[in-house]
């Protein structure tokens, strides 16, 4: 690989178009997306984290862990409305469901695990609470809540990847059989970093390593195997970042294996985690963007899909 | 769902619509488009559509550059230069004629495009609000009092149709003229072009005319005329407002082989679903093992 990796993995392909202009446009969308794609994950990995701590009795990570996923909601929110072109009409999401729409079917999975995912942060703050019935109603409601919200996490983590994937743009269409495992690995390893900044207990050093086993195997097969449509992930922006993140995954990952028993190796780790799951993210959103803009990742693969289909074999 | 996200259907009933009227479509025969832009016009007057500014971009005769929120027509201009460059001056033909004279050195193509009203529309799967719905007519057309400028039906459309609008937020596209149509009035580009470029009409006979018209072309040796969009077996079911061109769709920005990218849905979901299940799995491993 080159050091800088614009290097094209496929050669140029020759093809036609109207003055280079792009034919499918790329989503209309800030890197508020971007960042939610992070956000959401994050809120979904946390919330796992917190119902590994709760079941095994690990205060400290249920704690860190319902906090975080309702701080990473609190941001999700914000970054889902703010990047509408009318903000004030969000609720119009509200009016239908619609299974054919991966963004009507994110919203429901979102308002439920915000719904859960919110009852269950509250329940933490039992012991600051005066009122005697409240400290003791509290911890039970979290209990139920922090499961219910683990049981819709992996789906909230997910089903971004559906959400990029059903469009236009070529390469997000392309990754559609391992984006979600990209994201589902880089909403563990994000988890697993709250847990290691919080209590870098062996639970959380083993979700940050299958977390990112999950995470590098997703994104290695992405990169490699579209053909031409992986190329706008190894080059330009979206190569550095997604570069960017490897690297940091993998540092993550030595260090929560290595560090154990280091409080500050492995709350480096957890942060470097955090890191990389953002810049992953990014990554990915950048390469289907790049692939949208440049007619040639439209118009090269459906040629070689229709010679395929008027060749005799 | 069974054949509802692919293959050949009438999407009106489809959709839920009892005794639907015909489906109706347009049919570009881009054969006799002169380039003069009358439907431009027409859409911009009688849709409100606003200014898309006024630029020259020096793409020929194209100061549009494609379609978009504020472009709901759009005529493409492509000049074709043959080898070697002949110097001599140049000829008179029709744009794609060529029986007694002599082909001359340059070809000029021009063509209306417009959204496809797809029988599989991307955009209208994809809208989380129900903004984008599908007439009787068999068209698609964006409620703008519902749409929250969510931008996800930008992204799904395999023709780079539709578009969200600069400063008002909001998704805007061709609507076939619906208030029009309703009245069983034509659609204003329809009405304003003076060369049958563009018919509209029932798409069934739309379809039957432009078959004709094709093997016309060629029995008349304008061997690269063909039709686009009008296959219902193509990746969107086949589109409400179809074509005929005289070169490859690529040349007049237009996609070769689109395919509604709900086709994969269902696939997408078993995928999601299943790395659902390994994060869960994961966690459970992950928790595994008594304490220390």
């Amino acid at each position: 690989m080159s050091p800088r990796g614009d290097r094209p993995m496929v050669p140029r392909a020759d093809f036609k178009s109207y003055y280079g202009r792009p034919i499918v446009r790329p989503a209309p969308w800030t890197h508020d997306v971007a960042a939610y794609l992070f956000t959401g994950g994050l809120a979904a990995g946390s919330a796992l984290l917190a119902a590994g701590g709760q079941a095994t009795r690990r205060p400290r990570l249920r704690r860190a862990g319902r906090i975080t996923a309702l701080g990473a909601l609190a941001a999700s929110g914000y970054f889902l409305v703010a990047d509408l072109g009318r903000p004030e009409r969000f609720h119009h999401m509200l009016r239908v469901a619609k299974p054919t729409s991966p963004m009507s079917t994110g919203v429901w999975v979102f308002s439920a695990f915000g719904v859960a995912a919110g009852a269950a942060a509250v329940a933490e703050a039992a012991p600051l609470v005066p009122s005697r019935f409240a400290r003791k109603v509290l911890p039970p409601v979290g209990a139920v809540a922090g499961l219910g919200a683990a049981a819709v996490a992996p789906a909230l983590a997910t089903y971004t990847a559906v959400l990029l994937s059903d469009t236009a743009a070529p390469s997000w269409h392309a990754a559609y059989p391992e984006m979600p495992f990209v994201f589902a690995g880089s909403a563990l390893a994000s988890g697993a970093g709250v847990g290691l900044i919080a209590d870098p207990a062996p639970p959380a050093r083993r979700m940050a390593v299958l977390g990112a086993a999950l995470e590098l195997y997703g994104a290695r097969r992405i990169e490699t195997t579209k053909g031409l449509l992986s190329e706008p992930y190894t080059t330009g922006r979206a190569g550095r970042l997604l570069r960017a993140g490897r690297a940091l995954t993998a540092l993550g990952v030595a260090g929560a294996v290595l560090g154990r028993g280091n409080r500050v190796v492995s709350a480096l780790s957890g942060l470097s985690l955090l890191t990389a799951s953002a810049l992953t993210r990014f990554g990915i959103f950048d390469g289907g963007i790049a692939s949208a803009k440049d007619p040639r990742y439209t118009v090269v693969p459906q040629r070689e899909r229709l010679s395929r289909r008027n060749s005799p074999d | 769902m069974g054949n509802s996200l692919y293959g050949p259907l009438d999407p009106a009933p489809d959709a839920g619509y009892e005794n639907a009227p015909p489906r109706m479509g347009f049919f570009t025969d881009t054969s006799v488009c002169i380039g003069c832009k009358a439907c431009e016009v027409a859409c911009k007057e009688w849709n409100a559509v606003p200014d898309d500014g006024f630029d020259l971009l020096g793409q020929s005769y194209d100061n549009t550059g494609g379609l978009s929120a504020n472009t709901w027509r759009h005529v493409a201009f492509i000049e074709q230069p043959s080898e070697p460059v002949f110097l001599g001056m140049p000829g008179s033909d029709l744009p794609g004629r060529a029986e007694d004279a002599e082909r001359t050195d340059f070809r000029w193509l021009m063509m209306s495009n417009v959204c496809k009203h797809c029988t599989h529309a991307g955009c209208l799967d994809v809208c989380p609000t129900g903004a984008l719905f599908r007439t009787e007519f068999g068209t698609v057309v964006v409620q703008e009092d519902i749409c929250n400028g969510c931008g996800y039906c930008v992204a799904a459309c395999p023709y780079g149709v539709i578009d969200r609008r600069e400063g008002d937020g909001r998704a805007w596209k061709c609507t076939m003229c619906y208030d029009r149509i309703g009245d069983g009035l034509t659609p204003a580009c329809a009405q304003a072009c003076p060369t049958q470029s563009i018919q509209y009409g029932e798409l069934d006979v739309l379809r039957l005319a432009a078959t004709e018209r094709v093997e016309k072309l060629r029995a008349e040796g304008v061997a690269s005329a063909r039709l686009y969009g009008h296959d219902e077996e193509d990746g969107v079911g086949g589109d409400g407002a179809f074509f005929l061109l005289l070169d490859e769709p690529e040349v007049y920005g237009l996609p070769p082989d689109p395919v509604v990218t709900t086709k994969d849905l269902p696939d997408m979901w078993k995928r999601a679903g299943l790395a659902a299940l390994t994060m869960a799995g994961a966690v459970v491993v992950a928790f595994l093992g008594r304490r220390p």
